[in-house]
């Protein structure tokens, strides 16, 4: 895990001269004796008692017991579990309803996609000299800020019967009344739509970095030599953000499988929006499948894990162009 | 909002600084220029319109809402009665409370948790120390809604369900964005300081309490501003968590409106209002440190 963007790897880049051989390291207190050396053993343990603690009591037992509940019928509750080996993952991805959810992921990757080129687009205008340019980033940064819950309050009621996105196309002549989360595929696009407001921002502030990074003076060179902001574009910017957009595709990619505030703040997960993780929480604590949820989680794990993996072994040359 | 921000200088030790723009200006430039700004002012609409519409919303009387267009004007400006009902109905003074209360113990811990294991890692050659590192490397690669599940189980065989500690211990002990910020820096910290401060007789607790967390100053500023704000949004762990009454962060108090106020828009507009209106501050406060702080955080 080295993605760092221009600025830290400069950063870091800088520091390693300071850095000294294995050497300097136990420069612990020079008494030799077996006491004082046991202390200088220990200190490094003294700092990282806490933080290991709470990694694993938190990230590792979760999820070493989450792939023993997975084979079992376990309620979360009762004190006994029967063992019942595969058949979780059998109903996974066998019985239609249980499987169903992953195709909503589609809405929400299209979503991301578009995301990803918008906010490359924006970035890239607002790196060159533009007036009002601190309050255009501020402006399109701050949806990223909010609560979530406020975002879904604030979007139940734009897209509601009559409610200002039916207002709005009425301007333009468009016939006002649709029920926009009344059927699947519109409450489907429109909670996409809603996760492309809400996160472009973010993947807007990250390019705007890193082409921030690039230093002035190949753009001057390159006007010098007559090239346009099309030409600047394809051979300056896009070659130096690449480590960003790659982390922004596998974000993206992760980040549409795990959809889970947005929809179920909205819709409870009705009209064929549930996604996977809500769905797993509803199989976990309003039905008390554990057995069954935790099943459902390690799926999902791994394809994360997959994903991940492929793209890291993909991306950092081929793919990045096409986006 | 709008002069606040223009006047806040986003500049960064001379980084974000603007790129020379053509001199000479075609006429193809300038209709490109006019489609530029076009684009922005449209996208510009899209983030605004919304929320200037739920603004409006919490101005008006109940008929007022339930009659009139989305986007008509409240008759009275200055009614805040429906913020007077939110707060009082929808217990929004005890979820700032407790909102406040999880970010206090929280930010502190995620500061000395992850700043303790930078300095460890970074200023400790010892055997397990790729062990260490490869723990945190994996764990990130876990994603904290998918081992909810279990981690509920391990919360509840604290006895910690539904109390004010289970998230602030989840947010603490899973925070590995913090620690890799904090990495990064104590590694530009030069470790002559630590030699010079330890010939003064100093032991490690005394150098990382009065070198390393001093000069840490930018980096804790970073992680204070995305952990604040990822607690402060935060839905999903109170909501599992911390399902009393009593307990409701912003978060989870408002989500509750969804219940008592049914369609009454106009107290769930002044509720979600409310809720913005610290991020917004905050916000224009704060501006250039969130930016790069999230640029930080994010890449890690």
């Amino acid at each position: 895990m080295t993605e760092t963007t221009e600025a830290v790897s400069v950063r870091t880049h800088r520091a390693t001269p300071q850095r000294r051989g294995p050497s300097a390291t136990g420069a612990g207190p020079r008494t030799g004796g077996g006491r004082g050396r046991l202390l200088r053993r220990a200190t490094p343990w003294l700092f990282l008692v806490a933080p290991l603690a709470l990694l694993i009591t938190f990230t590792y037992v979760p999820v070493g017991n989450m792939l023993y509940y997975s084979f079992t019928d376990w309620d979360g509750i009762s004190p006994d579990r029967n063992f019942t080996g595969v058949d979780n993952y059998v109903q996974i991805f066998t019985r239609p309803e249980l499987f169903r959810v992953f195709f909503v992921s589609f809405y929400y990757l299209a979503a991301s996609a578009f995301q990803i080129v918008i906010a490359l687009y924006f970035a890239t205008v607002l790196s060159f000299d533009l007036r009002f340019r601190n309050l255009f980033k501020g402006l399109l940064f701050f949806p990223y800020l909010i609560n979530g819950v406020a975002i879904g309050f604030v979007f139940l009621y734009f897209f509601q019967d009559g409610g200002t996105l039916d207002t709005v196309l009425s301007w333009f002549g468009q016939d006002p009344d649709h029920a926009w989360l009344g059927d699947p595929e519109s409450a489907n696009t429109s909670l996409a739509g809603v996760s492309v407001w809400r996160y472009t921002g973010l993947n807007f502030v990250l390019f705007l970095g890193a082409i921030q990074s690039i230093p002035g003076e190949l753009y001057e060179a390159a006007q010098l030599d007559g090239a346009t902001k099309w030409d600047q574009f394809r051979h300056i910017i896009a070659p130096s953000i690449r480590p960003v957009l790659s982390l922004s595709v596998i974000l993206a990619v992760s980040g549409s499988l795990a959809v889970f505030e947005i929809p179920w703040i909205m819709t409870g997960g009705a009209t064929g929006t549930s996604t996977f993780v809500i769905q797993t929480v509803k199989l976990a604590f309003q039905f008390n499948k554990t057995g069954l949820a935790s099943a459902a989680a390690v799926v999902l794990l791994l394809i994360v894990l997959l994903i991940t993996w492929i793209q890291r072994r993909l991306v950092p040359d081929e793919k990045v162009d096409l986006v | 909002m709008t002069t606040a921000q223009r006047t806040a200088p986003v500049k960064t030790a001379g980084r974000s600084r603007p790129l020379p723009g053509p001199r000479r200006v075609r006429l193809r430039g300038r209709i490109g220029q006019t489609l530029v700004y076009v684009s922005l002012v449209v996208a510009s609409l899209v983030v605004i319109l919304p929320l200037a519409v739920v603004f409006l919303t919490s101005l008006k009387t109940s008929a007022e809402a339930a009659d009139g267009g989305a986007l008509s004007l409240p008759g009275d400006w200055l009614n805040f009665d429906n913020y007077a009902t939110a707060f009082s109905e929808g217990r929004m003074l005890t979820a700032f409370g407790n909102t406040l209360f999880i970010l206090l113990f929280s930010i502190t811990g995620t500061v000395l948790i992850g700043s303790m294991t930078a300095y460890a890692v970074d200023r400790f050659h010892f055997r397990a120390r790729k062990l260490v590192m490869a723990l945190f490397l994996v764990a990130t690669l876990v994603p904290g809604v998918t081992t909810q599940v279990a981690t509920f189980q391990v919360v509840n065989g604290f006895g910690l369900f539904d109390t004010r500690w289970a998230p602030i211990l989840l947010y603490m002990g899973t925070d590995i964005v913090s620690i890799y910020i904090f990495l990064q820096f104590i590694r530009g910290i030069p470790v002559s300081l630590d030699e010079a401060a330890r010939l003064d007789g100093a032991n490690s607790f005394t150098i990382y309490r009065k070198i390393i967390l001093p000069l840490l100053k930018p980096a804790i500023a970073t992680v204070v501003i995305i952990k604040g704000i990822t607690v402060y949004n935060d839905f999903y762990i109170p909501f599992l968590y911390m399902p009393s009454q009593d307990l409701g962060t912003v978060s989870t108090a408002l989500f509750r409106f969804k219940g008592p106020f049914g369609a009454h828009w106009e107290n769930i507009s002044a509720g979600a209002v409310l809720v913005i209106v610290p991020t917004l501050i905050a916000f224009l406060f704060l501006q250039r440190y969130i930016y790069n702080g999230f640029a930080q955080g994010a890449t890690k």
